[in-house]
């Protein structure tokens, strides 16, 4: 019997290597080709850095970072103030409205989320561009940051906050130096949640941009439709070390967050 | 006066991300219901919602264009089989992974389960990106196929750009979100009913088909859930990886929006994805939670 058993574990290990395999591969790939030192994504030829020289060079690309990371940073502020409110919120009052305004935007597929406001925005007169693009994003992250938060507070010791209302705190002062330090670091982990999916958003920043405001996203997506070059691996390369880099603060300051994300 | 204060609390709490949400997703969603049903735009867009007389101009034209012409309805079936297929092969893949995770030390699960959420967190692009490297005519695996194709003297085929490379990356892009609730359930098993069988005499097979395989179905489905509701809406893997032939119902919403400017065909085609999203998570829940009533009462 234990040679059954183990047999069973090493097709066990077996299947669930080639399924990490296939989650990682195609990174790797992206990775060591963007230190290749030929034009073609095909096979290996040298090590060069001429490829993070070019994006060096690249005003284009300059430009669409710093929008990504304008747009990254202004969803972050404020999605992290609205989501954090809405994490309270849910978790202190009953209220209907809430739950649905802040589930239903994860919930639904995002295209309906950008076409919509694109609609909304064009029969407003409202120019599409950075603003747009920013005011789009924090609609989506809102719901992603109170959920973050009101995990956290779940986890939290509610006779904490009773205690300092009974010592004649007010609201606000029992919210702002008991409840908020508590949860801190799900907000914190929530408002880099936010910013890496602003960073990260494809969908909605296609059909809110406009025609005049690029973004990183955008700018890939502008580059792989014409050819693959190893510049496209340079930068994905760059963006997928400031995400590990975000998300590895968040799940150190939020182990919830593991958590978390599958309820959406 | 402590009543009023709590109640303006509330309000001040919840007010600023209830107006906010209404302004930015409630009310341009309505406004998407409201353009399904006008009239489009001589130059694209919406026409006028008043006409000369003053009356609204509201009419269910797009959506009697939807139900006839059998093209749409095609795209639309198209769209469902991928998306049906993404979550089947999905799942196939996430279960070892979830298994093997649920059964590790619990030091490692943690890791383990990182280990697959890492690349999701990846920007979508780049690991769309990735596989036109991966699926590439002159990369190791397209040379191998076609090499063995020539062998049997086939004429060499093209693996990106066509239907494979689109459903390769929509698994690739929404395993994340099957692994993750199958663990959730597997990680809860009572190793003791496996045990138990074992000792009645049911075999490998047996024991997962009679008890871990059941018990699983509220993972399945809620996974089932998250992988297909996405995939069903997808447009940029078709558009970067796909033929011509390969669009999906994302694509053409895309094209209603951006290119023809057909608003209302565009907003009906959006409202007939979420509705179809929406109809079936609502199934897979009730599904989910109809077995999880059922494994309560241990029937």
């Amino acid at each position: 019997m234990p040679s059954a058993q183990s047999r069973r574990s090493t097709w066990l290990w077996a299947a669930a290597i080639a399924g990490y395999a296939f989650l990682y591969l195609p990174l790797v790939i992206v990775v060591v080709y963007s230190f290749n030192d030929s034009r073609l994504n095909a096979e290996w030829v040298g090590f060069t850095l001429d490829w993070y020289r070019k994006l060096a060079q690249n005003s284009e690309m300059q430009s669409a970072a710093a929008n990504s990371l304008i747009i990254g940073f202004v969803t972050s502020l404020v999605s992290t103030a609205l989501g954090t409110m809405a994490g309270v919120a849910m978790h202190r009052y009953r209220l209907r409205l809430l739950p649905i305004l802040v589930l239903t935007p994860i919930a639904i597929p995002e295209i309906l989320m950008g076409v919509s406001l694109l609609i909304f925005f064009v029969l407003l007169n409202f120019t599409l561009g950075l603003v747009s693009v920013t005011l789009a994003h924090i609609a989506f992250c809102i719901g992603f940051v109170a959920i973050v938060v009101r995990s956290r507070l779940a986890g939290m010791d509610e006779s904490l906050t009773e205690a300092a209302r009974d010592c004649g705190a007010s609201p606000w002062q029992s919210f702002r130096f008991v409840t908020l330090p508590l949860i801190m670091p799900g907000v914190v982990a929530g408002a880099l949640m936010a910013f890496t999916l602003s960073i990260d958003d494809f969908v909605i920043t296609f059909f809110t941009a406009g025609a005049g405001t690029v973004t990183l996203p955008l700018q890939i997506y502008s580059m792989i439709k014409i050819a693959v070059t190893p510049e496209v691996n340079a930068v994905s390369t760059l963006l997928m070390l400031l995400t590990l880099f975000l998300i590895v603060v968040a799940t150190k300051l939020s182990p919830s967050l593991l958590r978390s994300n599958e309820e959406s | 006066m402590q009543r009023r204060g709590e109640a303006l609390g509330k309000w001040l709490v919840s007010g600023p991300p209830i107006l906010y949400l209404l302004l930015f997703f409630a009310i341009p969603a309505l406004i998407m219901v409201l353009a399904s049903f006008r009239t489009p735009g001589e130059f694209g867009g919406l026409a006028p919602l008043f006409d000369e007389d003053g009356k609204p101009d509201l009419n269910v034209d797009s959506y009697v264009r939807f139900f006839t012409e059998p093209i749409y309805a095609q795209i639309f079936v198209k769209s469902l089989i991928y998306a049906l297929l993404t979550t089947l092969i999905c799942l196939v893949i996430a279960y070892p992974l979830a298994t093997l995770i649920a059964r590790s030390p619990k030091k490692h699960r943690d890791l383990l389960l990182l280990l697959v959420i890492l690349p999701f967190w990846s920007n979508f692009l780049i690991r769309v990106y990735a596989w036109m490297i991966v699926l590439g005519p002159q990369a190791a695996l397209a040379r191998t196929v076609n090499g063995v194709l020539a062998w049997f003297g086939v004429e060499p085929v093209s693996l990106l750009f066509s239907w494979f490379a689109v459903l390769v990356c929509l698994v690739y892009v929404h395993l994340p979100f099957m692994v993750l609730p199958l663990y959730a359930n597997l990680e809860k098993h009572d190793q003791a009913l496996l045990d138990a069988a074992q000792d009645l005499g049911a075999n490998t097979w047996q024991r997962f088909w009679r008890i871990t395989f059941p018990l699983s179905l509220p993972g399945v489905y809620a996974g089932a859930a998250l992988v297909f509701i996405p995939a069903l809406g997808i447009f940029a893997i078709p558009d970067i990886l796909g033929g011509p032939d390969d669009s999906l119902i994302g694509n053409v919403i895309k094209q209603q929006f951006l290119e023809t400017r057909d608003w209302p065909f565009g907003s009906v085609l959006s409202i007939v994805l979420t509705l179809a999203a929406l109809a079936l998570a609502g199934l897979a829940a009730w599904v989910g939670s109809r077995s999880t009533r059922r494994e309560a009462s241990g029937a």
